[in-house]
């Protein structure tokens, strides 16, 4: 009787007709676990929804792990993977960040893939557009080079996808380079110069001859603008600036140059091992034992490399691990990356923790990874921790607004252990730190 | 506005510059002279005669001890790679040895990495070096001023080898005609082995005389890399006075442009490169028909 019933449905109903139908509902069927988005009403936008359709999501990394920016690419690539290693297995100190997230981020594990960008913005943009082709990236990041922060700031822009910045010291990034598509967290040339300027006149007077050395790119020529404009209301003056190309193999003749400037201070811009070996340098030549020494835009591992040449020198950082002692979510840090790496993070490493954790909230909040609801919830300015406070991202130019902290290395008798290398001087609050959103020029872009 | 004190103290620094870029350049000129392999593993060459060195400092402390162990490791190393890879490339296309040498310069510079890390080495200079010295127009750091009594040492050495040796009269002569020296019943390609040696020996101790100069990092031979082949394209390939010329000619570029306008140094550099090669296609003390 089934089988009469059955063949006499087919001879009824199996027209071709039917069959190129039903043929279409079974396909259509079998795609709609795979596309929940469509269920959400969003449209595809960069690699949403396909970027997010599985139960993982993948991140594109690109960090120089060879070059000039080596040592601190490879301490931002641990902060990453410490977070990612977080963010999936829901730690506590992720949580105290983003609340939300339990395990991965709205449920889906993190992959990443890392390339090395060699601080190089042509091998950066290859290797994120091959991650957003190819593992359909629903978020880059990178940095260690304001030049590759700015080009990735243009590749997330053209194609839809979220780019979280690493280090980037350049106005630019978040100023006339910035992008709907593009965050940032950490401090930079405007912040540097209000936070250190001060300390600087209040350490050496007023009425004083600054020598710069500076690297040939937007990070190098931004940072010292920054600092000029700021030291010339206390009346100091430029008495030479060096420029030299990233990766510079030797700076006797800037140095040359700086030593019959007839300055007070030396302010070594230069950052990366071009830092360690134009201080070292600096000192070869004699300009360390008749000028003082400042370095700006803190460079990670700098005190380390160049075997107690920081001491006594002030600089502006984004993160001290010392400043456990008043913020408990700095000591949880730097406790999980100390066991898991064997030393105090620096602050490329807290960098990149922090943006991703902020990436996951913000993500969490937007209960999306549609970048345009990504987005809007970072322009929501939402008050939000970090390791240095409660901090919020401006809708105008999307910068965190945060405070900036100010070092001076320690003498070798006060240094309580092997990485006690510098003093907080001071932890200069974000308020009056941050230029106008408008000021340098930032035009945000479209959200698709 | 010309400083005189600020002239004169790049020209002294330029000659500085302009003597370490002639040790480099003196090895990888022989080489592919004699040879006729360009190597591109010279760089890493130099930067392990650093490393090694700074090894041998670890375990001695002796500033001697490092400059030997830096530059018989690299020479040792230098023969290795000719007996087991370079040799059978000399009949093979440029491309194919440019490639290999490019090759085994990533492998040497990714293997120190792995043992050293990225993090800057150091190695002082000896006691008797340290300082500043006055020269009484300019304060120079004294190890720099010893540096310019080293390599005229080592270049007078390097010198002597090649022009008053029976060894060095073959190398000359190989640089010139190899077919012709092989057909005379000399063995070409031991005379090649021991020449890739010399070279190479020429790069580590260079690297291990620059190291007090410079922090030691695994890309410290590729930041050099390039001057040293632009110092061998002024000077004339193959040949050894033209590397000392070449060197100095660099030195003085790079050091008196950036007393007036340090951005355009390296732009100097290259624009008198481009000048050399148009004016003179083989260099300044190059020889027409030497490949």
């Amino acid at each position: 009787m089934t089988n009469s019933f059955i063949s006499r449905g087919l001879n009824s109903r199996l027209s071709r007709r039917r069959l190129l139908q039903g043929s279409a509902g079974i396909i259509g069927g079998s795609l709609l676990p795979a596309m929940p988005a469509l269920a959400d009403d969003k449209p595809a936008l960069g690699t949403y929804p396909a970027g997010a359709s599985g139960s993982s999501v993948f991140i594109g990394i690109s960090v120089p792990r060879t070059g000039t920016y080596a040592v601190q690419g490879e301490d931002e690539l641990k902060g990453y993977q410490l977070a990612i290693e977080h963010i999936n297995s829901g730690h506590d100190l992720i949580k105290k960040i983003s609340p939300k997230t339990s395990k991965g981020v709205l449920g889906k594990e993190l992959k990443f893939g890392v390339a090395d960008s060699a601080a190089k913005p042509n091998e950066a943009v290859q290797a994120q557009q091959r991650f957003i082709s190819e593992n359909k990236a629903i978020m880059i990041t990178g940095g260690t080079s304001s030049a590759v922060a700015v080009a990735l700031n243009k590749l997330a822009q053209r194609e839809k996808v979220l780019f979280v910045c690493g280090i980037s010291g350049s106005n630019d990034t978040t100023g006339k380079d910035c992008v709907r598509y593009g965050f940032r967290q950490d401090f930079f040339g405007q912040t540097a110069a209000a936070a250190i300027g001060p300390v600087m006149v209040k350490a050496f007077g007023k009425n004083k001859k600054a020598a710069y050395l500076t690297p040939d790119y937007t990070y190098g020529h931004t940072v010292t603008k920054s600092m000029q404009d700021f030291l010339a209301s206390a009346g100091w003056t430029t008495a030479t600036n060096q420029v030299a190309p990233l990766g510079a193999p030797d700076y006797s003749s800037y140095l040359l140059n700086v030593a019959n400037s007839g300055a007070d201070v030396l302010i070594n811009v230069n950052w990366g091992h071009d830092a360690v070996l134009s201080t070292q340098q600096a000192k070869q030549f004699g300009v360390l034992d008749r000028m003082k020494l400042v370095i700006p835009y803190q460079v990670p591992f700098i005190a380390r490399e160049t075997g107690g040449l920081m001491q006594g020198v002030y600089a502006a950082t984004d993160y001290w691990w010392t400043i456990e002692d008043k913020f408990p979510l700095a000591k949880m840090f730097n406790d999980a990356f100390a066991a898991k790496y064997g030393y105090k993070p620096e602050w490329g490493a807290e960098n990149a923790y922090v943006s991703f954790a902020h990436w996951a909230r913000m993500c969490e909040e937007a209960g999306s990874f549609y970048p345009p609801d990504v987005i809007k919830a970072y322009e929501k300015g939402e008050t939000i921790p970090s390791f240095v406070g409660d901090v919020h991202y401006r809708a105008e130019d999307h910068q965190c607004v945060r405070p900036v902290i100010i070092v001076k290395g320690k003498m070798e008798k006060d240094m309580k252990n092997k990485e006690d290398y510098y003093d907080v001087v001071e932890i200069v609050p974000s308020e009056g730190l941050m230029q106008k959103p408008d000021a340098f020029g930032c035009h945000l872009g479209e959200y698709s | 506005m010309i400083s005189w004190p600020n002239l004169i103290s790049q020209l002294f620094n330029g000659l500085a510059l302009g003597a370490l870029l002639a040790l480099i350049s003196s090895g990888l000129t022989i080489i592919y002279g004699t040879l006729g392999v360009l190597n591109l593993a010279h760089g890493a060459m130099f930067m392990i005669g650093g490393y090694a060195g700074f090894v041998a400092f670890q375990y001695t402390h002796s500033f001697i001890i490092a400059v030997i162990a830096g530059s018989l490791f690299v020479m040792l190393l230098g023969i290795a790679m000719e007996r087991v890879i370079i040799r059978h490339f000399y009949q093979r296309p440029h491309e194919d040895q440019l490639l290999v040498t490019f090759g085994l310069g990533i492998c040497f510079v990714e293997i120190v990495r792995l043992i050293f890390s990225s993090q800057s080495q150091i190695v002082p200079p000896p006691p008797l070096f340290q300082g500043i010295t006055n020269l009484g127009f300019m304060f120079y750091p004294t190890y720099r001023l010893a540096v310019v009594g080293i390599v005229a040492v080592a270049l007078g050495a390097l010198f002597l080898v090649l022009y008053r040796t029976r060894l060095g009269m073959i190398v000359r002569a190989g640089i010139e005609d190899s077919v012709m020296v092989d057909s005379l019943g000399i063995d070409v390609y031991r005379v090649f082995m021991v020449v890739f040696g010399i070279g190479a020996m020429a790069a580590g101790f260079a690297g291990i005389i620059n190291a007090p100069v410079v922090s030691l990092t695994p890309g410290v031979g590729d930041d050099i890399l390039v001057e040293t082949f632009v110092v061998v394209v002024i000077g004339g390939v193959g040949s050894f006075p033209g590397a000392i010329l070449g060197g100095l000619i660099a030195g003085e570029i790079i050091s008196v442009t950036s007393m007036f306008n340090p951005g355009y140094a390296y732009v100097m550099l290259f624009a008198a490169m481009t000048l050399v090669l148009v004016v003179r296609p083989h260099g300044l003390l190059g020889v027409q028909g030497r490949e």
